[in-house]
């Protein structure tokens, strides 16, 4: 194993309150604060721990997004990346020309292992690593909880529906990763000033070949149903004739 | 007219009722004609249950010793080869569709439209985005093929009562072998499915540990409920991953929810909004779980439960 690319999405910060947008063009988004998704910070996190079990390995991180991305692929660097790139545009980009643009990069460098989170907190499509996968005509080994490394091999717990599910799959591949893989670490401030002095290229989708011209139009956004107020019982006497005379017991 | 191919799920044995939901996502079209693909080594149970759903037509049997663990890798291609006579092709919003339906877009060279929840023409719907703070309406190009997966917490099961005729395919498709299954742990139980279950007793991190988390699978039991958890009682450990109801486990839609413990997070709140009443047991007033709760109860959760479980007799 010598290289790991982590793909890497600057998103609304979780923690944010997102507000639809009055008028129904979109969400509200100046000014909020942005964040890696956090589960991209989970795969990162996942690259520089097989990095610091073994040697020699060197950790990518690489976006696409707007010049501000730049801010999270600083923060990659400070937790431990090698080096990082920006794919800079200012076009909304869907998951399968992100996957394309990966692609693009994983042919440039040759990484052993692709991770990325498995969906992306702002649009929760859970779709660009399972792309990337196909067009690069790898494994894909989705929603992992635990990944080893073998001689030319992975071994990937995944989170499904019925419980784990183990697979193995020959690198390279694309891992995308689950919330339970690890806890990623804290950023300190002597790594933040030692991250401004690692490489971090902007490329630009037209250099890499890619039209980010999107398929999907998107026609209004609304905010979502609200449930009515419920009543409050005192206890659970009240709750059981609550239940029957809604029907339910 | 609307081809629309559907990619069943099931284990061998039992379709998995994800699939029925997916035949009534599939019928909110006009001139909706619905095949149901199966992969697998011997579909022939399933291909049976499939043919009985109200409103399929075919139901395509794609049987082959490759295809006895559903890997995205060697599924996506055949997949892809069947497609090319639909418009549509849908997958339901599990982990099996997930991770296979955007191979399978891929392959095709086009874009995916994930979690459906409404359908409003063919190439137009609507869609979840921030965890369910906001949807959009969102349309495609009819001039293409569209892949999608279904939000299954939105539609109904299709009910039985058709007669589909059931095809067997054979594809010239080559294989990858670099993805192998290996094995899987499932905690198995006689419980309902938390998925498809109509009542759910659910617990949070108040549960405090794994041995209190049991607490829960009396009262589930005598409900006949499936058993749910947040996501901070997984992360604990006191229940596993499958258990995990919210934005990135399990969304689903049971007649009757019971909240047991769990402060109610934007992202396990995404995961039950479309249970029809959701009742919530907390010792926190103040807790964000009263705010959806139709029955709330304030009370020490140690005390209600066992009390609960009396008062609801045999």
């Amino acid at each position: 194993m010598q290289k790991i690319m982590v793909c890497i999405k600057r998103v609304v910060d979780y923690n944010v309150r997102i507000r639809v947008k009055p008028d129904g063009s979109g969400v509200m988004l100046d000014g909020v604060k942005m964040s890696v998704n956090p589960f991209d910070e989970i795969a990162l996190e996942e690259a520089l721990r097989i990095k610091e079990r073994g040697s020699n390995i060197e950790v990518l991180a690489v976006s696409i997004g707007v010049a501000d991305t730049q801010q999270q692929l600083r923060t990659a660097l400070a937790m431990g990346a090698d080096r990082a790139i920006l794919v800079q545009t200012d076009a909304v980009v869907e998951p399968l020309a992100a996957a394309q643009t990966f692609l693009a990069l994983a042919k440039k460098e040759n990484p052993d292992l692709i991770l990325l989170g498995k969906q992306a907190i702002d649009d929760d499509a859970n779709q660009t690593g399972q792309m990337l996968a196909a067009l690069w005509d790898r494994p894909q080994a989705t929603y992992a909880s635990k990944i080893e490394i073998t001689a030319g091999k992975a071994a990937v717990t995944r989170e499904v529906d019925t419980g784990l599910e183990t697979i193995e799959v020959d690198l390279p591949a694309v891992v995308t990763v689950d919330l339970r893989l690890n806890e990623p670490r804290y950023v300190k401030l002597p790594d933040i000033m030692k991250a401004k002095k690692k490489p971090l290229d902007v490329t630009s989708l037209d250099a890499l070949g890619i039209s980010a011209a999107p398929s999907l139009k998107t026609v209004k956004t609304e905010p979502p149903a609200q449930r009515q107020k419920g009543v409050m019982v005192k206890d659970v006497a009240e709750l059981v004739d609550a239940l029957k005379k809604k029907g339910l017991i | 007219m609307n081809k629309i191919l559907i990619v069943g799920e099931h284990d061998g044995k039992s379709l998995n009722p994800a699939t029925a939901k997916c035949v009534t996502c599939a019928k909110g079209m006009q001139d909706a004609e619905i095949t149901i693909a199966l992969l697998g080594a011997d579909t022939s149970a399933v291909a049976a249950q499939a043919a009985a759903l109200a409103g399929v037509s075919s139901v395509l049997r794609v049987d082959r010793p490759e295809n006895l663990h559903p890997l995205a890798a060697v599924f996506a291609p055949q997949l892809a080869a069947l497609a090319a006579d639909y418009s549509h092709v849908f997958g339901p919003s599990t982990s099996f569709g997930k991770d296979l339906m955007p191979r399978v877009a891929a392959l095709l060279g086009v874009g995916q439209v994930s979690d459906l929840m409404a359908v409003e023409s063919a190439y137009r719907f609507r869609r979840p985005i921030y965890a369910g703070n906001a949807i959009v309406t969102v349309e495609a190009d009819s001039a293409r093929k569209l892949i999608a997966t279904v939000r299954v917490a939105s539609f109904q099961a299709a009910p039985s009562g058709g007669s589909a005729a059931v095809e067997s395919k054979s594809l010239s498709v080559s294989l990858p072998t670099h993805t192998r299954y290996v094995g899987a742990k499932s905690g198995s139980t006689d419980r309902p499915d938390l998925q498809t279950a109509r009542r759910v007793v659910s617990g949070g991190r108040a549960l405090g540990s794994a041995e209190n988390f049991k607490l829960l699978f009396g009262l589930a039991d005598k409900l006949g409920a499936a058993v749910g958890a947040s996501r901070a009682a997984v992360d604990a450990g006191y229940a596993p991953n499958e258990m995990q109801v919210g934005q990135t486990g399990k969304i689903i839609s049971p007649e009757m929810y019971i909240a047991i413990g769990i402060s109610g997070a934007i992202q396990h709140l995404t995961g039950i909004k479309d249970a029809r009443t959701i009742v919530a047991i907390n010792k926190d007033g103040e807790a964000p779980i009263f705010e959806v709760a139709d029955i709330g109860l304030v009370a020490d959760l140690f005390q209600a439960v066992p009390e609960l479980e009396k008062l609801l007799g045999t």
